[in-house]
């Protein structure tokens, strides 16, 4: 094995490390708000500056080997996506630790209603965290496309449990905050999604040399 | 009109050049039979053969090879190696001493063996191992004739020995010096073998040179007629070259020798011109060689 | 550890090094990159005293290669290239086979015995990560050999004599891009076992294989840190303008 291809595969354990911690944040912060686990909350917020250190050790290590190594092709491609799969998976622990905020805002209260589409919408964000993952460690493009195919049904979802939301706040000035807290967490698994789409987008490239981002693809 | 009249002069040379070989080889063949290469000369040089000539000239040198090429690749060795390129005074002044060296007129070497090595050294070593009155040292011989010859030859094997030194690539010697060698050790499995071939072709070329040279050994040791075969290197010798000479000087009848004549000089021809192709053979071996 | 003190050297009257000054640690690749002509060729062939046999040298100040100073008059010149070996630039086989280019170290140290001299020859070659490609030729010419084979083979000549220190003159200079990655693999791979100093002008090269780096410039020691440091947050602005293309 090349000394560099080393150096490339180090770099890639460390940003799965990342995203595992990232996956970890995301589960807990859904049971914090599922099972109104107020301790599981604390440790997402407790958590997130481990996170952020590994973003700053990524960042680090990536630019080194372009210093260093002076990648070219497909590891250049690796080490351009890495550079911009980190900060998305910061954003994303970030949302998480958001999820929790709310959530233990919302435990101090009686829950509003049975929880529906939001945690359809908080599993569907957290599967395609963690395909977006898979996708960029197997370079899988095809995997990669399915995810960002996910990302309407996301956008539904959220869009729908507004509303329902909409409605319990239109019967009820006292469900005003709780419901707002809740349209925030809906729109923040949303992001989640989001962030995990731009992971996908980046693996595309990684695999095919292709930009999809900003265009639409026809296929 | 410049290219014509090189090609003239080029052709012109040629065709001396192919005159006197094949004057020489037409007549010069038909008198080598075993006779002429096998027996002593009858009848006061007018009859027999060119023997004792023969067995005179190569073992003169095969004598003076071995006090010339050693001294020759010695003095290159330190030239070349020893001695920092344009630096030392010495390896200046050797290496003017060796280019005047070759341009000396021969009869001078032969007048200087025998000021030198017959007059001043035979007679010394004689003074002081031979009973008073006995001359064995101190006469010509083909020990001398032999070292003079040598002296002749000695700036041709040196040149070309350097020149030899100069083809094996500084880049060597220095892997070899890296390794921990010294520097007796890089030029015995580094520097000599990788010009070996180059020193053989230079030494050869020298002593072809020397082999025809006459002059030389007119004081030294070459004799006029002798039935025997030279026995030790103090005994005096025959010699091609010096026998054409008195053949075509000498002669009662200079018309009744001349088969003699040719046949002696086509010997003489024939052994030079062998010297020099073994030369060349040895020469473009090593390229093929290297250049593989 | 190699401690260079207040090194200054000679040619002639030329001073051609100036006060150099660095620490090179053991079992590490130490880079000397600059310019043509900075000195650094001649600051490496100062280590092991190549720079002897040109006439009219001199070297002032102290190279200590584990305290022992190599300019000190009663160092043994050849002992001391027995212990640092060199690679130069443009690979320089010996006219010989395979094997006698390895066993040449050996013999002239005066291994006579053929099966400890086998076994050496085959370690070298094989940390030289040659043996694959010419173990089944050993005694055809190391002449026909690849250029990047021949280098691989003087690395491989350089190691039979089992030496501490390996010094190398822009080693992949004169190889194409193939063989220059194999010969700085090589240098990575040994680095665990010698300590490699190395002269390139390929900035990128010394990048790549160094742990650290050293910035020459006419004859001066201008920057010398952790190769990181020097290619990320170099601290002086010569060694920046240089290794961004910067110069002049």
């Amino acid at each position: 094995m090349r000394h560099f291809d080393r150096e490339i595969e180090h770099l890639k354990q460390l940003l799965l490390r990342m995203g595992a911690m990232v996956e970890d944040a995301i589960n807990e912060s859904i049971r914090a708000l599922l099972e109104r686990d107020t301790d599981a909350a604390q440790r997402v917020l407790d958590s997130d500056n481990a996170i952020d250190q590994m973003e700053l050790e990524i960042d680090q290590h990536t630019i080194t080997l372009i210093a260093m190594m002076q990648p070219a092709a497909v590891d250049l491609r690796f080490v351009a996506a890495a550079m911009k799969i980190t900060p998305e998976l910061e954003r994303v622990a970030d949302l998480a630790v958001d999820v929790c905020e709310r959530a233990i805002e919302l435990n101090r209260e009686p829950p509003l209603k049975p929880l529906l589409d939001i945690p359809r919408l908080a599993r569907i964000a957290q599967d395609m965290v963690r395909q977006s993952l898979d996708a960029f460690v197997r370079r899988d493009a095809a995997l990669a496309r399915e995810v960002i195919a996910r990302d309407d049904e996301v956008d539904l979802l959220t869009e729908q449990s507004f509303r329902e939301l909409l409605t319990y706040m239109l019967e009820d000035s006292r469900n005003i905050s709780r419901a707002i807290r809740l349209t925030f967490i809906g729109k923040y698994f949303e992001r989640m999604a989001d962030g995990a789409t731009n992971i996908c987008e980046m693996v595309v490239y990684l695999a095919e040399g292709k930009v999809i981002k900003h265009q639409h693809e026809s296929d | 009109m410049k290219s014509a009249a090189l090609g003239v002069s080029v052709l012109l040379i040629l065709a001396i050049l192919l005159v006197i070989i094949g004057n020489i080889a037409i007549h010069g063949a038909k008198q080598v039979t075993w006779e002429f290469i096998s027996q002593p000369p009858r009848d006061g040089l007018m009859a027999g053969g060119i023997l004792p000539a023969i067995v005179g000239t190569a073992a003169l040198v095969m004598l003076m090879s071995i006090v010339a090429v050693p001294l020759g690749v010695a003095t290159a060795i330190y030239l070349h190696e020893y001695t920092p390129a344009g630096g030392s005074w010495i390896a200046t002044i050797m290496r003017s001493a060796v280019a005047n060296l070759a341009g000396v007129p021969s009869i001078v070497f032969g007048l200087f063996g025998l000021g030198f090595f017959i007059n001043f050294i035979g007679r010394n070593i004689d003074r002081a191992t031979q009973p008073p009155g006995e001359v064995l040292w101190g006469q010509g011989s083909l020990l001398w004739a032999a070292c003079t010859l040598a002296l002749l030859t000695l700036p041709t094997v040196i040149v070309a020995t350097e020149e030899a030194l100069r083809t094996v690539p500084q880049d060597l010697r220095e892997a070899s010096l890296a390794l921990g060698a010294t520097q007796w050790e890089t030029i015995r499995r580094v520097v000599l073998p990788g010009s070996l071939p180059g020193i053989l072709t230079g030494a050869i070329l020298g002593i072809s040179r020397g082999a025809g040279e006459v002059a030389p050994i007119l004081f030294t040791g070459a004799a006029y007629y002798l039935p025997f075969l030279p026995g030790d290197v103090t005994d005096q010798f025959m010699h091609l070259g010096y026998h054409v000479l008195i053949l075509s000087t000498q002669s009662p009848d200079v018309e009744a020798t001349k088969p003699l004549l040719y046949g002696t000089v086509f010997v003489l021809l024939a052994l030079t011109f062998l010297l020099n192709l073994a030369g060349v053979v040895i020469r473009t071996r090593t390229r093929s060689r290297l250049a593989r | 550890m190699i401690d260079v003190r207040n090194f200054n050297f000679f040619y002639g009257e030329h001073q051609v090094l100036h006060g150099i000054n660095l620490e090179i640690p053991d079992r590490q690749v130490t880079a000397l990159i600059g310019p043509s002509g900075c000195g650094k060729s001649t600051f490496l062939r100062s280590i092991n005293r190549m720079n002897d046999i040109i006439p009219g040298t001199r070297g002032e100040g102290l190279i200590a290669i584990n305290g022992e100073n190599v300019y000190a008059p009663s160092v043994d010149v050849v002992s001391l290239r027995r212990r640092v070996g060199m690679v130069f630039q443009k690979s320089n086989p010996f006219p010989k086979s395979i094997y006698e280019n390895v066993a040449y170290g050996l013999r002239i140290g005066g291994m006579t015995d053929k099966r400890r001299i086998d076994a050496t020859v085959e370690r070298s070659l094989r940390r030289a990560a040659i043996w694959d490609e010419v173990k089944d030729r050993l005694n055809s010419s190391a002449l026909a050999l690849s250029g990047g084979q021949q280098q691989r083979l003087c690395i491989a000549r350089a190691l039979a004599v089992d030496p501490d220190i390996l010094l190398m003159d822009e080693p992949a200079s004169a190889l194409d891009p193939i063989a220059t990655q194999k010969i700085e693999e090589l240098v990575y791979e040994l680095k665990s076992n010698y300590t490699i100093v190395i002269v390139t002008h390929n900035m990128q090269q010394a990048a790549r294989v160094s742990d650290r780096t050293a910035f020459f410039m006419l004859g001066k020691l201008v920057e010398y840190d952790v190769t990181k440091t020097i290619f990320m947050t170099p601290k002086e602005k010569l060694t920046e303008d240089y290794i961004t293309g910067r110069f002049g």
